[in-house]
């Protein structure tokens, strides 16, 4: 059924997505909160700034790079899915970067040398504070992966909405909306709402389990 | 006896300005030290000095007789504990959080359940193990602290105002029982308080700090009865007596 290919296609990809942001997003965060370098502020603000691109705007630009005539045309990945997730990493990995340093810069400063005072090497030291910021950071995921699950803009402008190939949630409900489908609309974000909450939900769980435990 | 630290020409400058200049000190092993000073004098900067948590901007520190820039930086942290003014324990049970040093350093489960095993008798905190850090209270949070530092048997054990925060019964017990344990262990260790008394119990020598500058060093009756310096002298006078 067409509705579960469209559900499929959207959690694979802002799902996708929301891993390669946070592969990029945690290890940039972390360095633009322990570093203290000339620059950082502008970093900082540039990775701010970031957090609040319009989807349709990345949409734009990536898709002005993925077009047959632009730099990356020969990819030939515009109008796929691989488009859509190259645009949602681009406005999730701003979000993850962002909240990561967020997260590490509220730790108190002296525990960084209460770590190494005790004998941590460097990467034990980022450990341990990934860990002791180990719940916003899983809110920064989740920020990241609620910014994409939900964008249209993008998904539209480089996925081109093509039944069966790049249609998800989000512009599968525009388009029924254009065509006056105002339930068939409904139900799609009905389905868009819950399956959000039930990865949150799952999300939250691990966060708690995780705290459990340690 | 052997000195574990010799200090010579060090500097430490912030924003161009020095704040810690130490001609000349020697740390024997087995020494503890303790230094004076008012707020801001340069103290516990030379306390993260010697931890090689900051880096001089001139001058040298030898440690068992080997410059500190000639050490791996690593293994040298890994020979030296830091106990700071607030306990920072992180988040776990008090058992991980004593034994997090020497899982750092790779030890077997075992060796550290046992090592942790002696030190929270020692410390007192046996019953605490299964609690989680946030439900100490102050006390017993720096108690955890010490044994976390001690429970590495370090080669110098550096302690930067750690009962400061805490109420005076409290303090006192504690400093009592850190007293002991530096003179059971003959562990070296420089100690970081405001507290002269608190100094002169616990440490073979004092040495006094004003102003980024280490102006004397010498026993608690030595510094009060010779003070080298006018400066030296009205620090002592604003301490409470």
């Amino acid at each position: 059924m067409e509705i579960f290919q469209i559900t499929s296609l959207s959690l694979q990809v802002s799902t996708l997505a929301t891993i390669i942001s946070m592969v990029i997003g945690l290890p940039f965060g972390t360095w633009l909160a322990l570093g203290t370098f000339r620059g950082r502020n502008i970093i900082l603000s540039v990775i701010n700034t970031g957090m609040a691109l319009p989807p349709v705007v990345v949409g734009l630009v990536v898709a002005m790079m993925l077009w047959r005539s632009g730099p990356l045309g020969d990819l030939r990945l515009i109008y796929t899915p691989w488009a859509i997730v190259i645009a949602q990493t681009v406005i999730a990995a701003p979000v993850v970067t962002g909240l990561t340093a967020a997260a590490l810069e509220a730790l108190d400063p002296r525990l960084r040398q209460q770590l190494l005072g005790l004998g941590a090497s460097r990467l034990q030291m980022i450990w341990y504070l990934w860990r002791e910021a180990r719940l916003p950071l899983l809110a920064a995921l989740m920020a990241g992966f609620g910014a994409v699950i939900s964008e249209v803009g993008a998904s539209m402008m480089v996925g081109g909405n093509i039944k069966g190939q790049t249609r998800v949630l989000t512009t599968a409900i525009v388009l029924e909306t254009s065509k006056g489908e105002f339930n068939f609309a409904l139900a799609l974000s009905a389905l868009l709402l819950v399956i959000t909450y039930i990865i949150n939900l799952a999300l939250t769980w691990i966060q708690q389990r995780a705290e459990k435990k340690s | 006896m052997s000195s574990l630290i010799e200090i010579s020409d060090l500097r430490m400058k912030r924003n161009g300005r020095v704040v810690l200049d130490v001609e000349h000190l020697s740390i024997p092993r087995g020494e503890t030290l303790t230094v004076v000073g008012p707020n801001g004098a340069g103290k516990s900067t030379l306390l993260l000095t010697l931890a090689s948590l900051l880096k001089p901007a001139s001058g040298e520190i030898r440690f068992n007789g080997k410059a500190l820039s000639q050490w791996n930086e690593l293994e040298y942290r890994r020979k030296v504990s830091f106990v700071f003014q607030s306990p920072l324990l992180l988040d776990m049970t008090v058992e991980q959080n004593i034994g997090l040093g020497l899982k750092f350093r790779g030890l077997p489960k075992e060796e550290i359940r046992q090592r942790v095993g002696r030190w929270v008798r020692d410390l007192g905190v046996e019953s605490l193990l299964g609690r989680r850090a946030g439900q100490l209270s102050g006390g017993e949070a720096q108690r955890v602290s010490l044994a976390r530092a001690f429970v590495l048997e370090p080669e110098l054990l550096l302690l930067d105002e750690p009962f400061a925060a805490l109420d005076p019964p409290t303090r006192t017990r504690l400093l009592d029982d850190l007293s002991a344990l530096l003179a059971d262990e003959h562990r070296t260790a420089v100690f970081v308080t405001h507290n002269l008394n608190e100094a002169a119990k616990l440490s073979h020598r004092i040495g006094v700090i004003v102003e980024g500058s280490m102006r004397q060093v010498g026993t608690a009756r030595e510094i009060k009865l010779h003070p080298a310096d006018e400066t030296v002298r009205a620090f002592l006078q604003e301490l409470p007596q």
